[in-house]
């Protein structure tokens, strides 16, 4: 039994995606700057994923900037966005307190360099209200990011409203979409985002490649000095068949959405029910405003990393928190960020569903996530005094 | 069915061998290494690549290389709370703690320990050089000294429980460093050549009056030099810049050298002295641990070898219980230096009989 419910780390590829790219492997393996034949075929090839990408986002080609992936396009946005602010004297961002360490890094690294960070507070169940940002709006307010769905609790921020918001008081605005694309409905130009960024690997296409969207007029910033590829903008040769893969996942993705959402929120909310049942859980972010894969847990007295290896000694493969290069796990920042307190963050369980899971694996999860909950807790000395009432329960 | 076993990996040469023979003797073997702080725990950018995170990355790919899963594990709070925040109060009460001993007890042998039962491991490895032994007529496990008497590490093992002893395995109690080397090197581990390491891991440079002056955030209050009488001699810098025995960097210029006898915190007062000064006979110990005999049933007054710090030799003395956490240690003869905080561990021959805090 292998049941992999780590989607929002990364998807399985789509068979659609991989023969989509194997031509440009090894037929159509040309430089697109080339200018002979297979050069030009290379080339047409990534004009039309630049074309098919924008029409699924609602926004022209020229708007489209492939680079290396979600990090990369966040990294890119936000300093452009800076550049641009810092010619008109305008050197504060606003973002929030859960945004992806892509985004909450790079924008540690300007405010080392006298930019002002302004970061909203998440809420309890990790949703912000618009009205937080246009108070947040200052007159020296040169961008607004806000994550459009959450890596870890799974919420989904009003990114049309902020999107009005900003664009009535004339602020630029990112969001990293890199949880949603694929997965929620995106049409830039409705939404009024100036700014998004997506990466394939998170709808089954391959990893290693993104993109970023940035409205026409938006003057990027070069994060890389080199050739002319993509308008100047990002130097080094185009990752042609991962260009083709993103391409024909993100297509795929977006035929599907609705059928794909409904089966996995179904899924989704069979998991959360099952879950629930353990006493003395909690479900992490809103339990509507969420991504229809997203399922995450606290659990009085358990720590994740014992749960996580004991889940997958069963097959079950999930992930708790977030990462670091190190791999271990640190309490994550965005539950720490919704109230969950530092022993409470410690004992988090991420479950992320994809369309291809099944009713069985979920009903076997639930069982598994159970008796590993409770095995651990016979382990616990925080678990048995809090058992005997010499401390008192945080999750009720 | 196969015994399995979890490896304390540190990324140093040791472990990297230990974990190398456990997995030829046929366990079934999972690597770990514990996080023990963050980079802002001891005073370092969050940004700067430390040591630490490249000794993960060994330790990793020797686990790797032997064919054996590796993990980190984040014992970051737990280690500041039972090791750093008691290492600093050690020094703030004018005593010399041994962070290694604590780390020893409350992470490797207690918290790895309980991650290995409940990941259904029945032995947590480390690359100690000492030994385990059961005693089959008293039905007690032993620890006893690594036959490289040069690296004998069973003094900052004492505090171990019997329950602790029969679920730890020190692969390396047998063997020479020399040969531990050979087989690293001869493995082609990247361990292989690896310094031993000899500073406290999470006070960078050994500049340890530093790091507690950053952990309390507070700068040590200076005070006075006194000598045997009382006479004041100057001042001192705080009194967690000194430990017993101390000649350098007192600042002081006497006709005879100088020493430091004696730490008063309450005081904030530093006594020094002549070398004669330094020996003393007796001494108290608390916070005691029984190995090869159950504390219950020992036989007070007992004649043992006495160890009172990690590179010492090891002395003839009379050890007697004075309350039930409480013993007197009598030297036969005057020792150097006894000093508040570190251990002191009894001896009868190789057999380690227990141990326990100078206070």
């Amino acid at each position: 039994m292998q049941i992999y419910l780590d989607n929002a780390a990364t998807t399985k590829m789509s068979k659609t995606a991989i023969e989509a790219m194997l031509p440009y492997m090894d037929g159509i393996y040309a430089n697109p700057s080339s200018l002979h034949l297979l050069g030009q075929q290379a080339n047409e090839a990534l004009f039309h994923a630049r074309e098919k990408i924008a029409g699924l986002l609602g926004c022209d080609a020229g708007e489209i900037t492939f680079t290396s992936g979600g990090s990369e396009a966040d990294n890119q946005a936000i300093v452009s966005a800076a550049r641009i602010g810092e010619k008109q004297n305008k050197k504060h961002i606003i973002s929030t307190a859960f945004e992806h360490h892509a985004v909450l890094h790079t924008l540690e690294r300007l405010e080392r360099e006298g930019f002002e960070v302004t970061l909203l507070d998440v809420n309890e169940n990790g949703v912000i209200h618009p009205r937080q940002v246009a108070e947040a709006i200052r007159p020296d307010t040169c961008l607004v990011t806000v994550m459009y769905a959450n890596n870890e609790i799974g919420t989904v921020e009003p990114i049309a409203e902020i999107g009005q918001i900003c664009r009535e008081k004339g602020v630029l605005f990112h969001t990293d979409a890199v949880q949603a694309a694929g997965h929620l409905k995106i049409d830039v130009k409705e939404q009024n985002i100036d700014m998004l960024s997506l990466s394939a690997h998170k709808f089954h296409g391959p990893k290693g490649v993104g993109a970023l969207y940035a409205r026409k007029g938006i003057r990027l910033t070069s994060l890389m000095e080199g050739g002319a590829q993509e308008r100047g903008k990002r130097a080094g040769t185009e990752n042609i068949p991962g260009i083709i893969g993103l391409a024909a996942a993100f297509e795929e993705a977006c035929e599907n959405i609705d059928r794909n959402a409904e089966k996995t929120t179904y899924l989704r909310d069979m998991l959360i029910a099952g879950i629930s049942e353990i006493p003395h859980s909690i479900l992490n972010g809103d339990a509507k405003k969420r991504l229809p894969g997203n399922v995450n847990f606290c659990f009085e007295g358990i720590e994740g990393e014992s749960l996580l290896l004991c889940l997958s000694d069963k097959g079950v493969y999930g992930s708790s928190g977030s990462a670091c290069t190190s791999g271990s796990l640190d309490p994550s920042h965005v539950l720490l960020a919704i109230g969950r307190t530092h022993d409470i963050a410690h004992g988090s369980l991420r479950l992320t569903l994809s369309e291809e899971n099944t009713e069985e694996e979920i009903k076997y999860t639930i069982a598994a996530v159970k008796e590993i909950v409770a095995y651990l807790r016979g382990f616990s000395p925080v678990w048995r005094d809090c058992v005997s009432g010499k401390k008192d329960f945080i999750i009720k | 069915m196969r015994k399995k076993a979890i490896i304390a990996m540190s990324g140093g040469v040791d472990s990297s061998v230990a974990a190398y023979l456990t997995k030829e003797r046929g366990f079934e073997c999972i690597g770990a290494t514990m996080k023990l702080y963050d980079n802002e725990d001891i005073g370092l950018p969050r940004g700067h690549t430390c040591c630490s995170l490249d000794d993960f990355e060994d330790a990793k790919s020797i686990a790797y290389r032997i064919g054996i899963p590796h993990y980190v594990f984040n014992f970051s709070d737990l280690f500041c709370e039972k090791v750093i925040a008691e290492f600093v109060s050690a020094y703030l009460n004018g005593a010399t703690p041994n962070p290694c001993i604590d780390c020893n007890r409350f992470l490797k042998f207690d918290k790895l320990l309980m991650r290995a039962k409940e990941l259904n491991c029945d032995y947590v490895v480390t690359g100690h050089y000492a030994r385990i032994e059961k005693d089959e007529t008293t039905g007690r496990y032993l620890l006893k000294k690594a036959a490289d008497s040069t690296k004998d590490q069973s003094y900052v093992l004492y505090s171990m429980t019997q329950e602790q002893l029969s679920h730890t395995l020190f692969p390396l109690g047998g063997y020479r460093k020399t040969q531990v080397r050979e087989i690293a090197e001869r493995l082609g581990f990247c361990t292989a050549k690896k310094h031993d390491s000899q500073d406290i891991c999470f006070v960078p440079n050994g500049r340890y009056a530093e790091f507690i002056e950053k952990y309390t955030g507070k700068s040590s209050s200076k005070g006075d030099f006194l000598d045997a009488d009382g006479n004041l001699l100057g001042r001192h810098g705080g009194i967690i810049r000194y430990t017993i025995g101390q000649r350098k960097g007192l600042g002081i210029s006497a006709k005879k050298p100088l020493y430091v006898t004696k730490i008063d915190p309450a005081a904030n007062t530093v006594t020094l002295g002549r070398e004669e000064m330094l020996y003393s006979k007796r001494f108290t110990a608390s916070d005691l641990n029984f190995i090869s005999v159950a504390a219950k049933e020992a036989d007070f007054p007992m004649r043992i070898k006495a160890k009172i710090r990690y590179r010492g030799p090891e002395q003839p003395a009379t050890l007697t219980r004075i309350d039930t956490d409480l013993a007197e240690i009598a030297f036969d003869e005057p020792q150097r230096a006894v000093t508040k905080g570190q251990a002191v561990v009894f001896y009868d021959g190789d057999v380690v009989v227990g141990g326990g805090t100078i206070r």
